[in-house]
């Protein structure tokens, strides 16, 4: 039994056949990438695991338990959290609100008021601007602090919908050493999606690749990063 | 400078040029008909003041109403226009209980108890109204197109209406008449009806209570996050279902406790009366900006003052006979003028800017 597993994942909008049947697995610890191009079904996949999507068919598991009987909300105070596409902080409050908003499915005040601590340890820009609004924040600031904000639920699976969308190269590689630290050491289990293949192979574990709606390859990140057909296709060699 | 001048003078429209004569029209007749009216003399300054305090205790009352409006907006983008019988439903019901201890003549030996109790029923049941008819009339519809729940709103208005009228009667009922709350105090000067200083005092007060809680809540946080973004809150472990169920909530005490309020004012209940402050009370929501919750309740004190004073003000000064009967088509003209010309509300650039 793997710690978390896609099985065999069908999902639909309307008449428009997303998901054709993947299936995955993340260990506990790893960093595990799951790459492709616009439109693949990336998005699709941390939907559904999120419960944001309900599939046709297949079966999402942590742990063994299926989580498609349980709501979004649910899935969070389980442990599973989601960094969205596009980072979706809460623009009309402030930094630090937003970062309650992470705790939201918290209740123990002394762990939160620690963890915020260590947020803005590691994003030290965040503490700076602790009472600024976030629609105020640049993008990469952003995206700190969606980061920051999921962390926050102490969350035991990290799922990150492209972390380096519409950031400055340096500011992405911040980025991942970041999420590569988190893995370090907290042995937090990432689930991550990326079209910027060259950075997500060089944090992660394993890898898989999604051409509309189906995995075509997986494996070591190593294998991957010199698969001929990956090095055309993702890595423009 | 001149050249963006030009630009925008070629693209100018008909309609543009009318709207544009419209508002310059509208301005030169509130300025003459306040120039002529002020200096006519026809009013003291303390009946001015008079206008404008019970301006202040009806718009305080609308500003109640407007919460509701505006934050089930604001979590839903929808116009609950059964939200003027959530309002009437609260304090019809309370009737049956104010007259109860009225004849029991417990008003007069405990009034701010009974008067207590009577908020209490009244915000409860307003509550349990507004919360109903989220999960039964709205909830199923989320998800299809915005008319749909709209129209819906509309029959679900209806239907609480004629509810109350086949139960009740299509009568005015009396609210009980208050001995405390009889004869003026002198404050700052001035003679000021008791009623209209508790009414405002009270409508502020729940005002603060139900902001406060909005903004620093656990609850009122996840409502707001709903309201920014349903998908994001609910990625950070928000039961959006239960939030909006809050919202409505919220909105519901708010208007429950705001018909207590009317009631005190006009001293009477009836199945329709929630008619017109609904729409005032939504004029006042769209005048703040639809969606901004101290923009409404600024809306409702503003469009309450300027309604009380708009009859005298302009309206007589123009030579207009019984101005006072057309008290509400200041409003509902004000309703028009703001969808046409500032859509977004007075604060609502504000919140377009920062989102
Ligand atoms: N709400 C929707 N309604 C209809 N079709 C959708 C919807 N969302 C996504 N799709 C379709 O599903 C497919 C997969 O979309 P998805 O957003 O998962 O792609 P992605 O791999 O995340 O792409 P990108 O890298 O551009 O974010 C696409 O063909 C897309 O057009
Ligand atoms: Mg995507």
């Amino acid at each position: 039994m793997a710690f978390f597993e896609i099985e065999n994942l069908h999902v639909y909008y309307g008449f428009i056949h997303a998901l054709k049947g993947i299936s995955l697995t993340v260990e506990e610890g790893e960093i595990v990438t799951l790459i492709g191009a616009n439109g693949a079904g990336k998005t699709t996949t941390l939907r559904t695991i999120s419960g944001l999507l309900r599939p046709q068919e297949g079966d999402v598991r942590f742990n063994g338990e299926s989580l498609l009987r349980y709501r979004p909300h649910e899935i969070v105070k389980m442990g599973i959290i989601h960094v969205p596409e596009g980072r979706r902080v809460f623009a009309r409050m402030t930094v630090q609100e937003n970062l309650e908003m992470g705790a939201y499915v918290r209740e123990d005040k002394d762990g939160i008021a620690q963890d915020l601590k260590r947020v803005f340890k590691l994003f030290p820009r965040l503490e700076e601007r602790r009472s600024q609004l976030a629609g105020t924040l640049s993008g990469g600031e952003q995206q700190m602090l969606a980061i920051g904000r999921a962390l926050m639920s102490r969350p035991r699976v990290l799922l990150m919908d492209e972390p380096s969308m519409g950031l400055a190269p340096v500011l992405v590689e911040e980025i991942f050493d970041t999420i590569k630290e988190l893995n370090e050491t907290q042995n937090l289990t990432i689930l991550l999606v990326e079209q910027n293949a060259h950075m997500a192979l060089q944090i992660a574990h394993r890898g898989y690749v999604l051409e509309t709606g189906t995995i075509t390859i997986q494996g070591s990140a190593q294998e991957l990063a010199q698969n001929p057909e990956v090095q055309k296709a993702y890595l423009g060699m | 400078m001149l050249e963006r001048i030009r630009v925008r003078l070629r693209h100018l429209s008909g309609t543009d040029i009318a709207l544009w004569l419209i508002s310059v029209v509208l301005v030169v007749l509130i300025v003459v008909g306040s120039y002529r009216s002020l200096t006519s003399g026809r009013y003291t300054v303390r009946q001015w003041l008079d206008f404008v305090i019970f301006g202040l205790a009806q718009g305080g009352v609308y500003a109640l109403i407007a919460l509701g409006y505006t934050m089930v907006y604001g979590v839903l983008q929808m116009i609950n226009f059964a939200h003027s019988e959530v309002f009437m439903s609260g304090p019809f019901t309370a009737y049956f209980v104010a007259n109860a201890l009225d004849k029991a003549g417990y008003f007069d030996s405990h009034p701010i108890i009974s008067l207590g109790i009577v908020f209490i029923v009244a915000m409860t049941v307003s509550m349990v109204v507004a919360v109903v008819l989220e999960m039964l009339a709205y909830r199923p519809l989320r998800g299809s197109p915005r008319l749909v729940p709209l129209i819906t709103a509309i029959g679900a208005s209806f239907f609480l209406q004629y509810t109350f009228r086949g139960l009740y009667g299509s009568g005015v009922k009396a609210y009980p008449d208050i001995a405390m709350l009889h004869g003026t105090w002198h404050i700052a000067g001035l003679n000021i009806q008791k009623t209209l200083v508790v009414v405002f005092i009270a409508a502020i007060f729940l005002l603060v209570a139900l902001y406060t809680f909005v903004q620093k809540t656990k609850v009122g946080m996840g409502i707001r996050s709903v309201a920014e973004d349903q998908q994001a809150a609910a990625l950070m472990g928000v039961d959006v279902d239960r939030m909006i169920s809050m919202t409505f909530a919220v909105g519901g005490a708010g208007a429950g406790a705001a018909g207590v309020l009317y009631a005190l004012i006009f001293k009477q209940v009836h199945f329709f009366m929630g008619f017109v402050p609904g729409i005032k009370a939504f004029t006042a929501a769209v005048l703040g900006g639809i969606g901004n919750i101290p923009g409404a309740m600024l809306g409702g004190l503003f469009l309450g003052v300027f309604e009380s004073l708009g009859p005298s003000l302009f309206l007589e000064g123009l030579g207009v006979p019984a101005s006072y009967q057309l008290k509400d088509a200041i409003a509902f003209t004000m309703l028009v003028l703001v969808l046409i010309f500032r859509p977004t509300g007075i604060l609502g650039e504000r919140i377009a800017k920062r989102a």
